[in-house]
């Protein structure tokens, strides 16, 4: 049984996932058409053998709630394993609501827990990671707090939601700070922090003391004074979901298949909830070119670059590129979609013609009749 | 059973050995079937949908795939609380040896034990190997409305091919007057599905009474109807309207998955209430590549294609390479089609791989070809 409790934080204040965010927390926003955002943390953990996860709610969380369910599909032993859902009691439209308010309101759960250490990840990034190579990194180097980061040189462009970790030659953190664009060299923080249980309680109960705004994040970044804190480089596939672009250029992203194959390991399998979707129907007449297709669909039109949510119907002449199709959508006959995505439900039947630019995609919500 | 009283008994023994190499490894009920499914998922699905919470499933052949697979109840909804999917092969019992399942009724016979811990009123019996969708809970109402002994499915089958079907003659009610195997001159068009609804008391008295005769096959078909009809017990037929298909050949395996393409296909797979359940695995969604072309297929998630396919059904984790072509053929689970190889009315195995340019299948001949080893590719 792993040392380690695993916490899967929500999204942050600043975090605005355009649209989609209004019906439910960034981790149940739809991901390649098959999972949720979620999935890859809780996968993350599972896949680590760290059985007891304690996932953070703040608002809308029926979506969250449905999906995750008794947490059996991600194959976490049932007795000995927990996934458990906690709740922010403080309203979303609270100044005072942020990671550390959470936490202090479930307290007694974190201090009831009887693992060592702790490994906090976050709900809306995506990528894979081995937690419990990370702990035995964290252990070995004897450091107060360990960071996870991705090195990257797009930070002009990219991760301008997210935070930097501002690092010496030793990979250790001098401090947290915003990724303000002005650089393309960046350490982006993966708001992923491995310290023992004591510590985590101690300074979310001290930072709460110092200031009741304060998150996580501000607190270890001035523990960096004091502490030994370190970095530790993730490799692999990257995103971060924390805005709406970030959401569209994911999604795209993985249609490559050897981009995708940096994230997706059949020995580090991603879990999701089953549908129970029959396969894809292709019918005569139908052109798909490099997309990425779940099942229960129809498809009698053109999809190209897109991803196709499950059960999705794309009716004849219709024509779909460069979009993210979220699962159960109509597009009617002969309608054209470029670079929108398209959220849960919606049916685009009497419009003929939706487009948005790469740069500024766009956006059709939930349940919407066009 | 706090539903409808009723308990289900899959005969899932059987080998299917004119599948040929599809079912040396495994019974033809955990054959792959329709992108994602197996044969067995439809029986049991039925279950689930129809409100029964109990099925046994009768294993005999190869059995080990079959048994850890339905033994996960919860794939098909049946793990609350008194219900279950029981994996029933022969056992050693305190009273009698280990034997085989002689036919049947003797598998039923056999388990007579585990049925009477239900205490059920109704008993429905099932073969494990057919493709369809029908709620049982409808014709147990029929079985109920009829005050029948035993309730039969039937389904009519063009008059030239009945006598290869075991035939019901019925009176203006519907009600069995006469059974025959095979008959060479067919009276009526009304095929047995295999599907049986008895009164469980009166049926265990018969199983009682036929393991002791030395004479019987222990067969329902040849054995207990019979001798239900004999006994002027009140047998109806229970006609059944929809697709059924019996998946015991290579041909009409094939056949049955490429019905999936029509675009009026009856089996309705989407239907979102009466879904049918199977295992669920972690692939991927389907990646469909740059330079594919993909017509008139039926696809599951997991597949990498980034060649040709047409008029085909593709399973989980098949794979068409570049510059290859998939025509009029079924690629079982993980199946990989390599560059510029060709495959036309064929069936390929699980797992099997066709090397890059290798030609199999041809779009002229009769039968479909089965592939079931490694193709090599050209060096």
């Amino acid at each position: 049984m792993s040392k380690a409790l695993g916490i899967i934080n929500f999204a942050g204040n600043h975090i605005n996932v355009g649209g989609l965010q209004d019906y439910r927390p960034v981790g149940a926003i739809s991901f390649l058409g098959r999972y949720r955002v979620i999935d890859f943390p809780i996968s993350n953990f599972s896949n680590s053998g760290i059985e007891n996860i304690h996932v953070y709610v703040r608002r809308k969380p029926r979506s969250l709630a449905e999906h995750l369910g008794t947490g059996r599909h991600y194959n976490i032993n049932s007795k000995r394993g927990r996934l458990h859902l906690l709740f922010a009691e403080d309203g979303m439209d609270s100044l005072y609501s942020n990671d550390v308010s959470a936490y202090i309101d479930n307290m007694e759960v974190i201090e009831n827990s009887s693992s060592e250490y702790v490994i906090i990840a976050p709900s809306c990034m995506v990528f894979k990671q081995d937690f419990g190579a990370l702990l035995d990194q964290h252990i070995a180097s004897g450091a107060d707090i360990t960071l996870l980061y991705h090195s990257t040189e797009e930070a002009k462009e990219k991760f301008l939601t997210c935070q930097t970790l501002e690092l010496n030659r030793q990979k250790g953190v001098m401090g947290i700070s915003p990724n303000r664009g002005n650089a393309k060299n960046r350490y982006i923080f993966m708001d992923t922090y491995v310290m023992k249980r004591d510590l985590f309680i101690s300074l979310i109960k001290n930072t709460h003391k110092t200031s009741a705004m304060y998150t996580l994040a501000d607190c270890v970044n001035l523990a960096c004074q004091e502490m030994d804190v370190r970095g530790v480089a993730h490799r692999g596939f990257f995103a971060s979901i924390t805005d709406f672009k970030s959401y569209y250029d994911a999604n795209l992203s993985l249609i490559d298949f050897k981009t995708a194959q940096a994230l997706f390991d059949d020995e580090w399998p991603i879990y999701t909830r089953t549908n129970d979707s029959c396969p894809t129907q292709y019918f005569e007449g139908a052109d798909v070119k490099a997309s990425i297709v779940c099942n229960g669909c129809l498809i009698e039109g053109t999809v190209e670059n897109s991803v196709l949510g499950r059960g999705c119907t794309i009716k004849k002449g219709a024509v779909v590129k460069n979009s993210v199709i979220l699962p159960d959508v109509v597009i009617g006959e002969d309608t054209v979609l470029e670079n929108v995505v398209v959220d849960k439900h919606a049916k685009i039947i009497h419009v003929k013609e939706v487009k948005g630019t790469p740069e500024n995609p766009g956006y059709i919500r939930r349940g919407d009749t066009l | 059973m706090k539903h409808n009283d009723m308990l289900a008994m899959i005969l899932a023994g059987g080998r299917g050995s004119r599948l040929h190499d599809l079912t040396n490894k495994v019974a033809k009920p955990a054959v792959s079937y329709g992108g994602k499914y197996k044969i067995i998922d439809f029986p049991i699905s039925n279950c689930a949908n129809s409100g029964i919470d109990v099925v046994g499933v009768l294993t005999q052949y190869e059995s080990v795939i079959l048994n850890s697979y339905v033994a996960a109840g919860g794939r098909w909804g049946l793990d609350a609380k008194d219900s279950g999917v029981y994996v029933l092969p022969p056992r050693e019992k305190a009273d009698a040896n280990l034997d085989v399942y002689r036919g049947t009724a003797d598998a039923i016979s056999q388990n007579i034990d585990f049925i009477d811990t239900f205490n059920p009123e109704y008993l429905l019996v099932l073969s494990g190997d057919h493709i369809y969708k029908m709620d049982y809970d409808k014709m147990l109402n029929y079985h109920k409305e009829n005050g029948a002994d035993a309730t039969i499915a039937v389904i009519e089958v063009p008059m030239k091919e009945a006598s290869r079907f075991g035939i019901m003659n019925t009176d203006e009610n519907g009600q069995i007057v006469e059974f025959e195997e095979k008959p060479p001159q067919p009276k009526s068009n009304l095929a047995s599905m295999g599907i049986y609804i008895f009164s469980w008391k009166l049926l265990r008295k018969m199983l009682i009474a036929d393991m002791k005769n030395t004479e019987s096959n222990h067969d329902f078909g040849k054995d207990i109807i019979p001798a239900l009809l004999n006994d002027g017990r009140k047998l109806m037929a229970y006609k059944f309207k929809g697709y059924w298909k019996d998946v015991g050949t290579i041909d009409s395996l094939w056949e049955a998955n490429m019905d999936l393409l029509d675009k009026k296909s009856p089996l309705d797979m989407g239907d979102s209430s009466w879904k049918i359940y199977t295992e669920d695995t972690n692939s991927l969604p389907q990646y469909i590549g740059a330079e594919a072309e993909i017509s008139n297929a039926y696809i599951t998630q997991g597949c990498v294609i980034e060649g040709q396919v047409k008029n085909s059904v593709l399973f989980t984790g098949a794979r068409v390479a570049a510059g290859a072509k998939v025509i009029d053929s079924v690629l079982m689970p993980g199946a990989i089609v390599e560059e510029g190889a060709v495959v036309t009315r064929a069936l390929v195995a699980d797992g099997i791989k066709i090397g890059s340019g290798a030609v199999v299948g041809d779009a002229n001949s009769e039968n479909i070809e089965l592939v079931a080893k490694r193709v090599k590719g050209e060096e």
